[in-house]
């Protein structure tokens, strides 16, 4: 069974074809890294497996659940799990409390009209945790307007390894960073065990090149140029759509 | 610490009646607090769910008049007041289904355009609401055969009530809902792909505030034992919202506090000033303009300020990145 | 059949009356995106303002009007850059403000012109009936609906055929967009603000042979502005058009058959058609 599989993904926004018949298949584990110039088409490829656009064409497959119709939260339960390009955490709360509302989103807890949150000990551990794994620990309670950019993109990836996800989509998830910080969040990125399946979109090649297992390139809603690290970046289309434009 | 204060602040709350000369005074301790009720409903849309209604003095004129018609068709106190609330819970659930089509200010207009529908049905409704002229309820609930007639016992009803609302909105603030109400509030997409149900969220935040602005209304038609369609005017939904922002959204003790300035104003004020309608708009505006978080931050914002001066160290906290 | 032509030709007359109300209310409203909680007033402040100038300074009933529109413009540019300018980019802020300037003016009205209504004559050229196909008609009532054509001409030509026209058109369409193509949105914002607040005192003075000038008068005109424009959709001028024309026939028409639900019957369809279709028949933006 394929972890992600687009069959035909379409969507025109009025006259402009924004996606046009898409197709991918995504193995479970695998690493996928999608590039491809300012335009192409990939935040709203994200925008659609997520369920935030709906498609006007196509089929959606999440470990062969068809998600087409399903309603975004709902594919949130299922093991869908992302992060933004930029960046929408809570700023004025502090980082636990960011990290306490994304494992609330997928437990019961979260109707619950009485009993006080915060004082909520298994939440309030499991938040921890998924901040230590990004080694943010130090700053829980830190509200997150007093954070740095490059640790704000880490809570971003904590919030969604919190969800334990089953497919991780990570849009950008290097932009705007330092050196030293790219190399923190490379570091991150390969130590995601491989029982979540990783879906990268990165403008930059040189820095997300090393983290994939099989690259997809697109280029005005389309997928031109597939496959292995080696083949894509040896392949003609590609230079050619990058130093083209 | 807090503790104490609040045991403090409900002591010199239910001894009112006796440090205050009175019964003027008392009433105008039971506007408050019936005042407060209702801002407190309205500021779980506005404050915690972000939605500002411009139609909540409707739900509230729900609650009288249905008070108000049960009981002149002869039935009891305790069936009046649950046909009321439910009339009014009911009320807003159509409300909400039809205003959380939109956010913002589609959400506003809405309200807004529901709030005059039934302003509208209680003017002209005249077989049900006697119109203009408005309907009389001649007598008080006696729970536990404790009259209410006297304003002092009448304070002490409401007091009690008020302290349960108050209690109640504080643990729904506190719980798992109330985080993720906030939530909804500060980034709607994100919480949608958290996997949060934002609409259902909203809309039973909707009911839960029609229901406590029902029994605001409840209170309102006992106190006043009488209810017009000026109750629910487009002015009374401006006021309740004047009381939530000026007080400061988005905390529990900020309407509290707006419901006192306003009532306070509208009381002792109209002795001086002819025109209450310009002085509310007049706050209206200088709030907005100016304190727009409401006064109860903007004073602690004012006052940690001057503490800050007067210790002369002002340590900034480095905010990195932006 | 008499009572169904009077109630017509009555219908087209509020029609064009709600048109000049609230064709600025759409302008304001698709370009700065806020509705104008403030227009009622303008409407009402244009009529108080119009029979004063008609009844106590004798001036000519034509020139009050137009006086009178210049006065409440002023009046509403003033707001507009004193105000609301500093609240840009909020749009609830401004709102709220709009809601509370509306509830200032309203008891300042109170205190100038109290609380009797005052009521005035229509101008002696136009006193007494008109003959149109042997039957008679109201001649002011008919003549409201050729200015209301004339000025939706007029409007029209200004937002089709000139720059000003041109800029307002971008600034609805996308005010981003605009400032980029170098469109000085924040003093367009102050134009269209005071064209609306003019239109809508031209339309008080206009409205005051017929409905007098009395307390209460913003509030009941403010609704109906607000109807028209969601049902005609937002920044649409022909949507202002029709939906004037549908708001009137539904408000008289309704007044005399089902009086008890006169509010109901007006605002139930916008409220329908909020839900189904937030831009309304004939605009492109939701609100």
């Amino acid at each position: 069974m394929t972890a992600l599989e687009l069959k035909g993904l379409g969507k025109s926004f009025g006259g402009l074809r924004v996606t046009r018949s898409i197709d991918l298949t995504i193995e479970p584990g695998e690493r996928r890294l999608i590039i491809g110039p300012n335009g192409a088409g990939k935040t709203t490829l994200f925008n659609l497996i997520t369920g935030e656009i709906r498609t006007d064409r196509g089929a959606m497959r999440l470990f062969g659940t068809d998600i087409t119709a399903m309603a975004s939260r709902q594919r949130a339960h299922l093991g869908l799990a992302r992060t933004y390009q930029i960046i929408t955490l809570f700023p004025k709360d502090t980082l636990l409390h960011n990290l306490v509302l994304s494992l609330l989103g997928l437990s019961a807890l979260r109707w619950k009209p009485w009993s006080r949150l915060d004082r909520n000990e298994a939440l309030l551990q499991g938040a921890r945790d998924a901040l230590g794994r990004v080694g943010l620990a130090h700053l829980a309670d830190r509200r997150l307007a007093q954070t740095s950019y490059g640790e704000r993109r880490r809570v971003e990836i904590a919030m969604a390894l919190a969800q334990r996800p089953r497919v991780l989509l990570l849009d950008e998830p290097f932009a705007g960073l330092s050196i030293e910080e790219r190399r923190d969040i490379q570091k991150l990125i390969s130590a995601i065990p491989r029982d979540v399946t990783v879906v990268m979109i990165e403008h930059d090649m040189d820095v997300a090149l090393d983290l994939a297992d099989r690259v997809s390139v697109m280029h005005f809603g389309e997928i031109i140029v597939e496959g292995t690290r080696a083949e894509v970046v040896a392949h003609p289309r590609t230079r050619e759509i990058y130093l083209g434009e | 610490m807090r503790r104490l204060a609040i045991a403090i602040a409900v002591f010199v709350l239910a001894t009112v009646p006796f440090w205050v000369s009175g019964s003027f005074y008392v009433n105008v301790a039971s506007q408050i607090l019936i005042g407060a009720i209702f801002a407190l409903s309205l500021n779980l849309l506005v404050g915690y769910a972000g939605l500002i209604s411009l139609g909540h003095a409707a739900l509230l004129g729900v609650a009288a008049y249905g008070v108000a018609i049960i009981l002149n068709a002869g039935f009891g106190h305790v069936a009046a007041i649950i046909i009321a609330l439910a009339a009014t819970v009911a009320v807003t659930a159509i409300f909400a289904i039809l205003a959380l089509r939109t956010t913002g200010i589609g959400f506003i207009m809405i309200t807004l355009a529901l709030g005059q529908i039934l302003w509208g049905l209680a003017y002209r409704w005249i077989d049900l609401t006697n119109g203009d002229n408005g309907l009389s309820a001649s007598s008080r609930p006696a729970p536990l055969g404790i009259s209410l007639a006297s304003a002092n016992a009448f304070y002490e009803a409401t007091l009690v009530v008020f302290l349960l609302a108050v209690f109640a909105m504080a643990a729904l603030i506190q719980s798992p809902f109330g985080a993720s109400l906030r939530g909804t509030r500060d980034q709607p997409r994100r919480m949608t792909a958290l996997g949060y149900d934002v609409w259902t969220i909203r809309f039973l935040t909707c009911l839960y505030s029609g229901f406590w602005s029902g029994v605001a209304g409840i209170l309102f038609l006992y106190y006043n034992e009488f209810v017009s369609p000026h109750a629910m005017a487009l002015s009374a939904s401006a006021e309740v919202l004047l009381m939530v922002i000026s007080g400061g959204s988005g905390t529990l003790l900020g309407p509290i506090a707006g419901a006192a300035l306003v009532v306070i104003m509208k009381n002792v004020a109209s002795a001086y000033i002819e025109r209450w309608n310009f002085a509310l708009g007049t706050i209206f505006v200088v709030i907005v303009l100016f304190m727009p978080e409401g006064i109860v931050p903007g004073t602690v914002r004012l006052a940690r300020r001057l503490w800050a001066l007067r210790k002369r160290t002002d340590i900034p906290v480095a905010e990195s990145g932006q | 059949m008499n009572l169904w032509l009077v109630l017509t030709v009555n219908s087209i007359t509020l029609g064009g009356l709600l048109f000049l109300l609230s064709a600025g209310f759409s302008l304001i409203f698709g370009l700065m995106r806020i509705p104008n909680l403030t227009h009622g007033s303008f409407f009402m402040l244009g009529a108080y303002f119009g029979v004063s100038f008609v009844l106590w300074f004798h001036i000519d009933f034509w020139l009050a009007s137009l006086l009178a529109a210049l006065l409440v413009a002023a009046l509403g540019g003033t707001i507009e850059r004193l105000v609301l300018r500093r609240l840009a980019g909020s749009e609830q802020a401004q709102v709220l403000v709009t809601l509370g300037i509306s509830f200032m003016v309203a008891d300042l009205c109170l205190m100038e012109w109290t609380g009797d209504p005052i009521s005035i004559d229509a101008p002696d050229a136009l006193r007494g009936a008109a003959h149109v196909f042997g039957l008679a008609f109201s001649a002011y009532r008919l003549a409201i609906i050729l200015i209301a054509l004339l000025i939706a001409a007029l409007l029209w030509a200004l937002l089709d055929r000139t720059r000003l026209g041109a800029m307002i058109r971008a600034g609805v369409d996308d005010p981003e967009m605009a400032r980029v193509c170098g469109v000085r949105v924040s003093q367009l914002f102050t134009v269209v603000f005071c064209l609306g607040a003019g239109l809508a005192g031209f339309a008080g003075m206009m409205g005051a042979p017929i409905f007098s000038v009395y307390p209460g008068l913003d509030s009941d005109m403010l609704p109906l502005a607000l109807v028209v424009v969601i049902l005609g959709g937002t920044g649409s001028l022909l949507g202002s058009l029709v939906g004037s024309f549908v708001i009137g026939f539904l408000y008289n028409f309704g007044q005399a058959l089902l009086p008890e639900l006169a509010y109901f019957v007006l605002f139930l369809p916008m409220v329908l058609i909020l839900v189904a279709r937030p831009q309304g028949l004939f605009g492109r933006r939701a609100p």
